[in-house]
C-alpha cells in the first residue's frame, strides 16, 4: 500500500473511529473487484457515518465502491479507480414493517433472509429470489438489478420498490418516493438506483410493497425435444386464462448441471429435483399460485393443452409445493451452478419481445455451434434470455488472452447479432480477463449520453465505482 | 410579442396550427385545477420532428415551453405559468401499432386513454391504467403524471405499464429510452421520465403493455351506515391480503348527489359505500368475493350487493367515474385533493378530515381509491367569495399535512404541478431539492421546459422566481 493510501485510512479513522476503518491488506483483498484491491475498507454503522465517509472521499478525491455481501461485485466493467470499499453490512435493521399496509422499509445492508423471515411470519414475501439472494444484502440485490422467476406475476423491483434513501456524491442524505403504495410526489429517483451497481449513490434504505403469500402452489415441468416447441407451448399457457406465477425455459445443459449439483451437494435444498429429465430435452418450468382449486384447474388445463397441442411435450411432470420449491431453488440460482461448473463462462442477459425469442435463440445456438462452444440457456417467457457460452477450461493451464480468444470472438458476435436484431444485451458475468477484450455493456445505446448526465447529477465528482458503467 | 418566433412557427406548421390571438389562447389558460396561466402561443404539431423543431425555435428565443394533453390535469401541470409556447398533443393522436402477440401498443402521446382500450378490445386486451377521466385524458398526460385509477390497486399505475419512450429533450434532441420488452441495460430512464410532469422532456411516442382481460369479474357494492365501518372494512380487506382489483369508497351525501345524477343504484340513505371488484380465474374470484362479503359483514355492512350482470356492473362504475361531474350540482366550485396514507390509518384519517371540515365550515366529501390509501377529499366552496376560497385552501393544506404526519404523501396520482409545489418542503430537505434540481438540470438546464412546476418557487430557477406570479396555494407553515 502506498503511504498516501495509509494516510487517508488514518485520517478517515480519526474522522469516523478506528474500529470503522481497516487498511489491513488481507482484509482489503476480500473486497477486490476484478482483482483491483482497495487501499482501505470503511464499515459504517449509521447513515450519518455513510454520509461522512462520502464527504471525506469527495474531499480527498477517492473512488469508492459500496458493497453488501459481495456476491455480485464483479458485474460491470472493472473500476477505473478504487480506493475505498464501503461495507454497508453494518446498516442492517428493519426500519418499519406494517403488515396491515403491506409495506416494509429496510436498511440496505440487511440480509435478504433477515427480511424474509419476519415477512414469512405474516404470510408475506418479496419476490426477490434473484441469483445469490440467500447470501445477498437487500441493497446489493436492488443495485444489481437482477430479476427472478416470479417477475412473470410480480414484476421486477421497479414495480414494487416504493421509496429509498441514499447518500449522493456530495455526501448528503437524500430520498425519493416514500412508504405508501401510491405516490407521485417528486421525481422517482429511486428507480435509477435499480441496477445502478453503486454508480449513482450509496443506498441506505429501501421501502417496498410486500406481497401476500399464496395459499397453495403447484409446479409443472414439460420437456420438449426442440426449444421452439417449448416456446410455442409457453405461448399457449400465456393465452390460457390461468396466469402462471413463473414461466421459464431451461436448456438441456443447464438441467444437467442442476442434476449434477444435486448429486455432489452435501446439503441439497429442501426437496430433491424430482423426475428423470429426458436427455437432450428443453424443460418448460411453470408454477401456478392460488387456492387449491386454482392449482387443480391449472393441472387439468395444462394436461389438456399438452394432449391437444401440436407442440407435444415428451414428458409432463407435476410437482407438489415442496417438490416445486426444490426445482425453483435450482432455477433461481442457475448463475451460481453455471459459474461453479465452468468458471470461464460468459453469461449474457438479452431482452427481446417474446414472439422473437424462439428465432433469436435458434440463431444464438448456431453461433455457439460455429464457435464450437457449449452453451446453456435460461429463458423467461416475458422475453428475457440468459444465454451463456461455456469455455471448457483446464485448471492447470494459465489463462491468457489467447486461451480466451474463442470466447472473446463469440462474445463480440453475440453482441453484434443482438444489435442487428434490435435486442438489448449486456454481459453481467464473464471471466474478468475477458473484460480487457470486450465491453460488457455491449453496443453503445443512444440513451447512454443521457445516463451519463444523470450519473454526473448524482455524483458530480465521479466518486462512485468509476469505470464500472459508462 | 415573440413576433419572429410566431412567424417561424407558422412557417413550420402552417397558420392553422398556431394560435396567438388573446381570445384563442384564453381557452388554454386553465386545466382541471383551480390555477391559471396563459400561454402566448399555442401550437399543434403532428410529428416528433415538428416537436423537435418547435422546441429548437422557442429555446433559441429563450421562450418557455409547456406540453399539454387534454388539459384534465388537476395540479396545474399543463399551464403556462410564465407564458410562452404551449405544445398541444391533440393532433398526435395515432395508435401506431397494436401487437396482440406481445401485448404491446405503440402510441402517440395525444391518444385518449380509453381509445387505446377500445382498439385493443378485439384482441381480448386492454390498457390497464384507468383514471376516472379516461374518456378524455391522453396517454401522454398519463405518462407525465404517472396516472392511476380504480384498477391500479391490482394492476399498478402508468409506470408499471410503460416500457419505452421517445423523448424530445429541451434542446430539441430526440432520444429513445427503455425497450419494447421493458428491460434495457443501464439505468431505468423510463422509470424516471414517467411521472416527471413534463419538466424533463416532452414525450412523443409511448410503448405500453396491454393486459389480457380476466376470465371472470365480480363486482360488489357494500353499503354501510357508518363511514368508520366502511373504512375498517378497507383496512381488514388489505390486512387479510385479499387484494381486490379495485376498492373504491364514496361517502354519504356524495352518494345522494351521484345517485340523483347517474341513477347507479346507490342507496340514498346510507353513510358510505364500497365498490369492490375482484378479477381472475372463476374459481379464485368466487372465493375472493365470498371472503370480501365476509369482511364487510364483520364490519356491519347493511347489505352487500353483487352486480348480477355486466349492465349492472357498468352502471355502478358509471356512478363512480362520473361522481366528480355530479358534484357540480352541489356547489359552485369544488377542490379535489389527492393525498395518500398508509392503509392502516384510513379510519382515523377520515375522522380527521371530517373534523377539519367542521372547523373551517365546509362540507368535505370523499370519493376515492380506498384500496391503495389514495384519498380524494373534495372541498365544496363558492369561488365568488374570496374568503371562502382562501379558507378552502387552508383546510386542504391542513388535510395534506395530516397525510404526511401519519406517514403518507402529498399526491398519489394528480401530481405536484403548480398547486402543491409550495408543500414540497413538508417531505423534502434542501439536500433532496438540490439533487432533484441537478437531475432536472441534467435534462432541462435552461429551465425552459414547463418552468415553475414541482419545485417551490424559492427552490426553482432564478428567472422563474422573478417572472412567476406566486401560486394561490398556501405554504406549508
Ligand atoms: C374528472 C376527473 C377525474 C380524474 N381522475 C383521475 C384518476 O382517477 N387518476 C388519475 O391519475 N388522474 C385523474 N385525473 C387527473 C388527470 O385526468 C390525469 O392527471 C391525466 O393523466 C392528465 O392527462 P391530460 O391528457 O389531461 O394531461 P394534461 O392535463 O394536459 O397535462 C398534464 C401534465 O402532463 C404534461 N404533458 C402532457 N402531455 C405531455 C407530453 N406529451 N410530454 C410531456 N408532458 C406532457 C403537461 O405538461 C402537464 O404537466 C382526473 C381528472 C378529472 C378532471
Amino acid at each position: 500500500m502506498t503511504s498516501a493510501a495509509s494516510n487517508f485510512a488514518a485520517r478517515l479513522a480519526s474522522a469516523i473511529g478506528a474500529s470503522r476503518v481497516s487498511a489491513d491488506p488481507a482484509e482489503c483483498t476480500e473486497y477486490a473487484v476484478d482483482e483491483i484491491v482497495p487501499a482501505a475498507v470503511a464499515k459504517p454503522s449509521a447513515t450519518e457515518e455513510v454520509a461522512e465517509i462520502v464527504r471525506f472521499a469527495a474531499l480527498e478525491k477517492l473512488a469508492l465502491i459500496p458493497c453488501g455481501n459481495r456476491s455480485k461485485l464483479e458485474i460491470g466493467m472493472p473500476p477505473s479507480r478504487y480506493d475505498l470499499a464501503l461495507d454497508m453490512t453494518g446498516l442492517n435493521q428493519i426500519a418499519h414493517y406494517d403488515p396491515g399496509d403491506l409495506t416494509v422499509g429496510v436498511d440496505a445492508g440487511a440480509n435478504f433472509n433477515d427480511l424474509a423471515a419476519p415477512l414469512f411470519k405474516q404470510k408475506q414475501f418479496l419476490p426477490l429470489l434473484v441469483p445469490f439472494y440467500f447470501e445477498s444484502t437487500i441493497g446489493g440485490i436492488i443495485a444489481s438489478g437482477l430479476d427472478s422467476s416470479l417477475r412473470h406475476s410480480c414484476g421486477t423491483a421497479r414495480d414494487f420498490l416504493i421509496g429509498a434513501e441514499f447518500v449522493d456524491g456530495t455526501g448528503r442524505l437524500c430520498k425519493s418516493g416514500g412508504r405508501v403504495v401510491k405516490n407521485v410526489t417528486g421525481y422517482d429517483l429511486h428507480k435509477l438506483l435499480i441496477g445502478s451497481l453503486g454508480t449513482v449513490a450509496v443506498i441506505t434504505r429501501l421501502n417496498f410493497r410486500t406481497f401476500p403469500a399464496p395459499p397453495a402452489s403447484r409446479s409443472f415441468v414439460l420437456s420438449f425435444s426442440a426449444p421452439r416447441d417449448a416456446l410455442v407451448f409457453s405461448n399457449l399457457v400465456e393465452r390460457s386464462p390461468i396466469r402462471p406465477a413463473s414461466l421459464d425455459l431451461v436448456s438441456p445443459r443447464l438441467i444437467e448441471l442442476f442434476v449434477e449439483a444435486e448429486k455432489n451437494s452435501s446439503q441439497p435444498p429442501t426437496a430433491a429435483l424430482k423426475g428423470e429429465f429426458p436427455a437432450g430435452s428443453w424443460h418448460l418450468c411453470v408454477s401456478v399460485e392460488g387456492s387449491p382449486q386454482v392449482c387443480e384447474r391449472a393441472s387439468r388445463e395444462f394436461a389438456e393443452l399438452a394432449a391437444s397441442s401440436t407442440a407435444k411435450p415428451a414428458q409432463f411432470v407435476t410437482l407438489n409445493e415442496n417438490e416445486g420449491a426444490g426445482l425453483w431453488h435450482y432455477v433461481s440460482q442457475f448463475i451460481s451452478f453455471l459459474l461453479e461448473a465452468c468458471p470461464l463462462t460468459a453469461i449474457f442477459k438479452i431482452t427481446i419481445l417474446p414472439s422473437r425469442l424462439a428465432p433469436l435463440l435458434e440463431q444464438l445456438r448456431a453461433l455457439a455451434d460455429q464457435a464450437s462452444l457449449p452453451y446453456a440457456v435460461l429463458a423467461r417467457a416475458c422475453g428475457v434470455l440468459y444465454f451463456s457460452l461455456l469455455l471448457p477450461s483446464d485448471e492447470h493451464e494459465s489463462l491468457n488472452s489467447a486461451s480466451l480468444q474463442p470466447l472473446a470472438e463469440a462474445t463480440s458476435a453475440v453482441f453484434s447479432f443482438c444489435t442487428s436484431e434490435n435486442a438489448c444485451a449486456y454481459l453481467p458475468w464473464c471471466p474478468n480477463q475477458l473484460k480487457r477484450q470486450v465491453n460488457t455493456w455491449g453496443s453503445p445505446r443512444a440513451d447512454f449520453g443521457l445516463m451519463r448526465r444523470l450519473k454526473s447529477a448524482f455524483d458530480p465528482q465521479n466518486l462512485f465505482a468509476p469505470g464500472r458503467f459508462l | 410579442m415573440h413576433a419572429g418566433l410566431l412567424r417561424d412557427l407558422e412557417k413550420l406548421l402552417g397558420s392553422s396550427s398556431v394560435l396567438f390571438q388573446p381570445e384563442d389562447v384564453l381557452l388554454y389558460e386553465y386545466d382541471g385545477s383551480v390555477e391559471k396561466g396563459r400561454p402566448d402561443i399555442v401550437v399543434f404539431p403532428t410529428t416528433t420532428q415538428e416537436v423537435s423543431q418547435i422546441v429548437k425555435l422557442a429555446v433559441k428565443d429563450n421562450v418557455p415551453i409547456v406540453g399539454r394533453g387534454a388539459g384534465t390535469g388537476l395540479s396545474g401541470g399543463a399551464l403556462a405559468r410564465i407564458g410562452g409556447v404551449m405544445i398541444v398533443f391533440a393532433r398526435m393522436n395515432r395508435i401506431l401499432s397494436i401487437d396482440p402477440e406481445n401485448q404491446r401498443a405503440v402510441v402517440q402521446p395525444g391518444v385518449v386513454n380509453f381509445d387505446l382500450t377500445l382498439a385493443a378490445e378485439p384482441h381480448g386486451l386492454y390498457f390497464a391504467p384507468d383514471p376516472s377521466s379516461q374518456k378524455s385524458c391522453t396517454i401522454g398526460g398519463n405518462v407525465a403524471e404517472n396516472a392511476g385509477g380504480p384498477h391500479t390497486l391490482a394492476y399498478g399505475v402508468t409506470a408499471n405499464h410503460v416500457t419505452a419512450l421517445e423523448l424530445v429533450l429541451p434542446d430539441g434532441e430526440i432520444v429513445r429510452v427503455g425497450s419494447a420488452q421493458g428491460d434495457a441495460p443501464g439505468y431505468d430512464l423510463t422509470g424516471l421520465f414517467v411521472g416527471s410532469e413534463g419538466t424533463l422532456a416532452l414525450v412523443t411516442e409511448i410503448t405500453v403493455k396491454l393486459t389480457r382481460k380476466p376470465e371472470a369479474i365480480k363486482t360488489q357494492l357494500a353499503i354501510f351506515d357508518s363511514v368508520d365501518d366502511a373504512a375498517e372494512t378497507v383496512v381488514d380487506v388489505t390486512a387479510r391480503a385479499i387484494i381486490p382489483a379495485a376498492c373504491e369508497m364514496l361517502d354519504g351525501w356524495t352518494l345522494r348527489v351521484v345517485e340523483d345524477f347517474v341513477h347507479a343504484g346507490f342507496p340514498r340513505d346510507c353513510a358510505a359505500v364500497l365498490l369492490l371488484e375482484v378479477e381472475g380465474l372463476a374459481e379464485a374470484v368466487t372465493a375472493q368475493a365470498a371472503a370480501i362479503t365476509d369482511v364487510c359483514k364483520t364490519h356491519h355492512a347493511r347489505e352487500v350487493r353483487l352486480a348480477r350482470d355486466n349492465a349492472e356492473r357498468e352502471l355502478l362504475w358509471k356512478g363512480r367515474k362520473n361522481a366528480f361531474g355530479a358534484l357540480g350540482r352541489l356547489a359552485p366550485s369544488n377542490y379535489v385533493l389527492d393525498g395518500v396514507i398508509p392503509r392502516t390509518k384510513l379510519p382515523q384519517t377520515l375522522r380527521h378530515v371530517r373534523e377539519i371540515g367542521a372547523r373551517y365550515g365546509f362540507d368535505i366529501c370523499n370519493i376515492f381509491h380506498a384500496g391503495d390509501g389514495n384519498l380524494h377529499p373534495i372541498v365544496l366552496y363558492d369561488p365568488r367569495d374570496k374568503g371562502q376560497f382562501e379558507r378552502a385552501m387552508q383546510a386542504s393544506a391542513e388535510i395534506i399535512r395530516y397525510c404526511v404526519e401519519v406517514g403518507g404523501t402529498l399526491t398519489g396520482e394528480h401530481g405536484i404541478g403548480m398547486e402543491k409545489a409550495e408543500l414540497m418542503p413538508l417531505l423534502f430537505s434542501d439536500a433532496d431539492f438540490d439533487l432533484m434540481r441537478r437531475v432536472h438540470d441534467a435534462c432541462n438546464p435552461a429551465c425552459l421546459l414547463n418552468p415553475g412546476k414541482i419545485f417551490p418557487l424559492s427552490k426553482g430557477c432564478g428567472e422563474i422566481r422573478i417572472r412567476a406570479k406566486s401560486s394561490s396555494r398556501p405554504s406549508p407553515s
